[in-house]
């Protein structure tokens, strides 16, 4: 090696040797005049000048250049077919100071990984894009990519790439300039030196502007894949800036800057974020507690808006408050939007197994659909509080009470519709004694922040405890009126 | 202290407690509301949360912030854990702690998103390519949701592989209370992982490997560190299973149903017992087929047309007749239906 004057050194940020086979270990896996290699150049010089080596991550994508780990001396993470955007997006975001480049083939960023990358380049991702545009799958040998040209042949376009069959070539810069938050698009071409030299320029250029955190960066670069295509490496190179740019026409795409309002969420601390609050009752206030409590399952049903499924979280977090075991399971989704909710709420001293309650000893109807849809699932001797003053004609029921609430009503009067459930809740306390009704109060006060429907609920729960008192006569069982005997 | 809570955000609380600090997720009934909180709480702690353009994104970016030292999760329902497939096998491959949830809904398709346990074969045996394991833990409580997930991340560190927690649309709606503190999650080193710093230069993370000998012995070491978590991981728990006469196995919010039979049961006299599965893999297998040895037969019961079914099969080893109970499409057994259909079978024998 003596006689050689070595006038341009191999950057620094690839390794002195390549470990990818014992018998090849100064050259790359790429094929003669194939544009990986001069691409691999361009980055690893450019990182080198800017300092960057230590910080730089380089995505390896699905195509040829799945083994660029080999090469660069640097941090590598390599990714799924067309995923790289997403993978370095996740990198960046998990240490702000590294460099990322997410280096793709046409097929991976063009076919299988659109989605992600329209999406890293709509959020602006600190990433840059290098994106290897040969106009044609290398690595699968030879089938068509989304970049190939009218005409052109490939091994799953025998009678060349058809208008009418596959569409037409796409055009990546382009339609990435069309965001409004990458700074910067350029198209470039390994045709010929003096085009390798505007290479190198954008390439250095997108990777200092992510160092200065600019935002999302892309280099197109149009690159030769003469094994593939065929063609002897001065062909390709020709090919590439004869016919290539013709489709593909180089140049600036994107280069500004967007305005960004930054707006950042508040910080607190993780005890503040998961509401954990210092423990007061010992075991024996606990313990104290049990005999103003006994076990219930109940159903609460009725339309979405009347408030039914709050209504089962208001119980359960009572019960809870009283140191019991508690379960609160509601219907959900579509169910709920055609109009109609319930949720099951299951009160015990006991540890709960399911708490899917199918034989409820309280029902709550807030509807006459819900009074006919669940009354014959009552438990033996079970009670069911429905909001009206009396029962439909038709209904008849044995094994379970029925005491008539007109809760809505009471609502309207108190002077808003709203609290109907509370009402609900109130003579639902007065008649079970299944909770303290001072625990009401206390669990709707931590609920209800606003002064004027605090007072509302604070008139429901008591006029629902007063109705069950004055108007529900004791033993009422089912008859029309909703309290004969 | 108790604090009245929905499965779905005790998962975001224990993700929290656990010192995770990246989300990235794609809505979906009934899973949305794991995204929904932890865009709401990741932050607040200095935290990212990103909503990805898609399942497929969602989980590349998990690998990204795995390989780059990061304690993270995501959270889908049936579809779009399929989606995940590809991206759980990557993990795998390339040996990133990750925690998966998956609240199983109604499949096959769009189906429905009422809870199912038809996503078990997807999860437990792996629905991705090539030879890996999800370890698989399947919690029945709001209270299970929160610590299931505290260890989903620290098994998924201590094996580097993706944990997954399977459960469903009852169990991640349900309310109940949780038992919260402040408390102290150790994280372990991550030497391996890919910072952009000069100190983790030198790291690749990569599920390829290019010559069969090359592939085989990565295999191989994957396979003896399933191995490992086979022999230490196995978890599960019993009730009423010592004097039972059939016993009953189901994992998730069936376990809770079943609980409840088992006591329907006892009160007319028919002795039942309950195993409950609460890892799915590695499989309490032996746990089982020791619980099995006293009773006369083991009736499982699943929301599925029969999948955890193989795994009760081969851990009892043809010891034990089978019997099989299953609802699907959403509907959920009540205790009473389960005890009557137990009922009616042996009715059938005499
Ligand atoms: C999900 C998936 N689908 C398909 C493949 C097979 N595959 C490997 S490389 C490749 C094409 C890559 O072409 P391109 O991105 O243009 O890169 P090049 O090889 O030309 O550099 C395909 C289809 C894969 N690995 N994964």
């Amino acid at each position: 090696m003596s006689e050689y004057q070595v006038a341009q050194q191999k950057s620094p940020v690839f390794y002195d040797r390549y470990f990818r086979k014992d018998e090849l270990q100064h050259q790359t896996h790429y094929c003669p005049g194939c544009g990986h290699g001069v691409a691999h150049k361009l980055i690893g010089e450019a990182l080198a000048e800017l300092g960057l080596q230590d910080r730089a991550i380089i995505v390896s994508p699905v195509g040829c250049s799945v083994f660029a780990y080999y090469y660069f001396d640097t941090g590598n993470v390599q990714a799924a077919h067309g995923r790289a955007p997403a993978v370095a997006t996740a990198l960046r975001r998990s240490n702000p100071e590294s460099i990322v480049v997410s280096y793709q083939g046409d097929g991976d960023l063009a076919a299988i990984g659109t989605a992600e990358i329209i999406h890293a380049a709509n959020r602006g991702e600190n990433i840059t894009v290098i994106f290897i545009n040969n106009s044609i799958y290398g690595m699968t040998g030879g089938q068509m990519a989304p970049t190939t040209l009218i005409g052109q042949t490939s091994t799953t376009s025998p009678w060349g790439r058809r208008a009418n069959n596959e569409g037409f070539p796409i055009h990546m810069a382009e339609l990435l300039s069309a965001l409004e938050a990458p700074v910067y698009i350029e198209r470039v071409s390994l045709g010929d030196n003096k085009n390798i030299l505007k290479a190198r320029k954008a390439v250095r250029k997108a990777l200092e502007l992510q160092k200065q955190g600019a935002g999302f960066s892309m280099v197109e670069i149009l690159s030769p894949c003469p094994t593939i295509l065929k063609m002897d490496p001065v062909v390709a190179r020709k090919f590439v800036n004869e016919t290539l740019t013709k489709q593909f026409p180089l140049g600036v795409f994107r280069d500004r800057k967007p305005e960004i309002t930054v707006v950042n969420p508040p910080q607190r601390s993780v005890a503040e974020v998961l509401g954990i609050k210092k423990e007061t009752a010992t075991a024996e206030e606990k313990a104290a507690r049990k005999a103003f409590t006994h076990d219930v399952t109940m159903k609460i049903a009725g339309f979405g808006g009347q408030g039914v499924l709050l209504m089962g979280q208001l119980i359960a977090e009572m019960g809870m408050r009283e140191h019991m075991e508690v379960s609160w399971l509601p219907s959900y989704g579509p169910e709920m939007r055609s109009g109609s909710a319930h949720c099951h709420v299951t009160l015990s001293h006991e540890r709960i197994g399911s708490p899917l309650i199918t034989k409820p000893q309280v029902l709550v109807a807030m509807n006459e659909i819900s009074l006919r849809k669940f009354a014959p699932q009552m438990a033996q001797g079970g009670l069911i509080l429905y909001n009206r003053d009396k029962v439909p004609e038709d209904f008849t029921l044995e094994g379970a009470r029925v005491v008539c609430v007109p809760a809505s009503e009471i609502a309207d009067q108190i002077g808003s519709a709203k609290v109907a459930n509370v009402v609900m809740l109130g003579a639902l306390l007065e008649e079970t004694e299944c909770l303290p009704v001072e625990t009401a109060w206390g669990v709707i006060k931590s609920f209800v922040k606003n002064e004027k429907l605090l007072a509302f609920n604070k008139e429901a729960l008591e006029a629902g405890r007063k109705y069950v008192d004055e108007k529900v006569l004791v033993g009422a069982c089912c008859q029309p009126d909703g309290c004969g005997y | 202290m108790r604090q009245l809570c929905k499965g779905n955000v005790a998962i975001v609380k224990a993700a929290i407690t656990a010192g995770c600090r990246s989300y990235y997720g794609y809505p979906i009934t009934p899973a949305s509301e794991i995204a929904e909180y932890a865009a709401l709480l990741i932050p607040q702690v200095g935290g990212t949360f990103l909503q990805a353009e898609s399942e497929v994104a969602a989980i590349n970016m998990v690998y990204g912030a795995s390989s780059a030292g990061q304690r993270v999760m995501t959270g889908s329902s049936g579809p779009g854990l399929s989606l995940m497939q590809e991206g759980i096998s990557y993990l795998a491959g390339a040996e990133l702690p990750a925690v998966v949830v998956d609240v199983v809904r109604g499949g096959p398709g769009l189906g429905n998103i009422a809870p199912e346990q038809s996503d078990y074969f997807a999860v437990v045996k792996g629905g991705g390519h090539g030879n890996y394991r999800n370890i698989v833990l399947a919690p029945a409580s709001v209270q299970d949701m929160y610590e299931l997930t505290i260890l989903a991340f620290e098994l998924a560190d201590k094996y580097r592989n993706p944990a997954v927690i399977l459960t469903d649309g009852f169990v991640g709606q349900m309310m109940e209370p949780l038992e919260i503190e402040e408390r102290e999650v150790k994280q372990p080193e991550k030497p391996w992982a890919v910072k952009g710093t000069a100190e983790t230069r030198k790291n690749l993370i990569t599920s390829i490997q290019l010559s069969a000998d090359q592939l085989e012995l990565h295999v191989r070491h994957l396979e003896a560190k399933y191995k490992e978590c086979e022999k230490n991981e196995a978890r599960y728990e019993t009730y009423m299973a010592d004097d039972a006469e059939i016993l009953l196995v189901g994992y998730g919010i069936v376990s809770r149903v079943l609980r409840s039979t088992v006591d329907i049961a006892r009160q007319h006299g028919m002795k039942l017992g309950l195993f409950r599965p609460i890892s799915l893999w590695p499989y309490p297998s032996k746990a089982l087929a020791d619980t099995a040895k006293k009773c006369s037969k083991v009736m499982v019961v699943e929301l599925s047309t029969g999948q955890m079914l193989e795994d009760v099969k081969l851990a009892l080893n043809g010891t034990k007749p089978v019997d099989f109970y299953s609802r699907v499409g959403g509907n959920v057994p009540s205790a009473e239906e389960v005890h009557a259909e137990i009922f009616a079978r042996m009715e059938a024998l005499v």
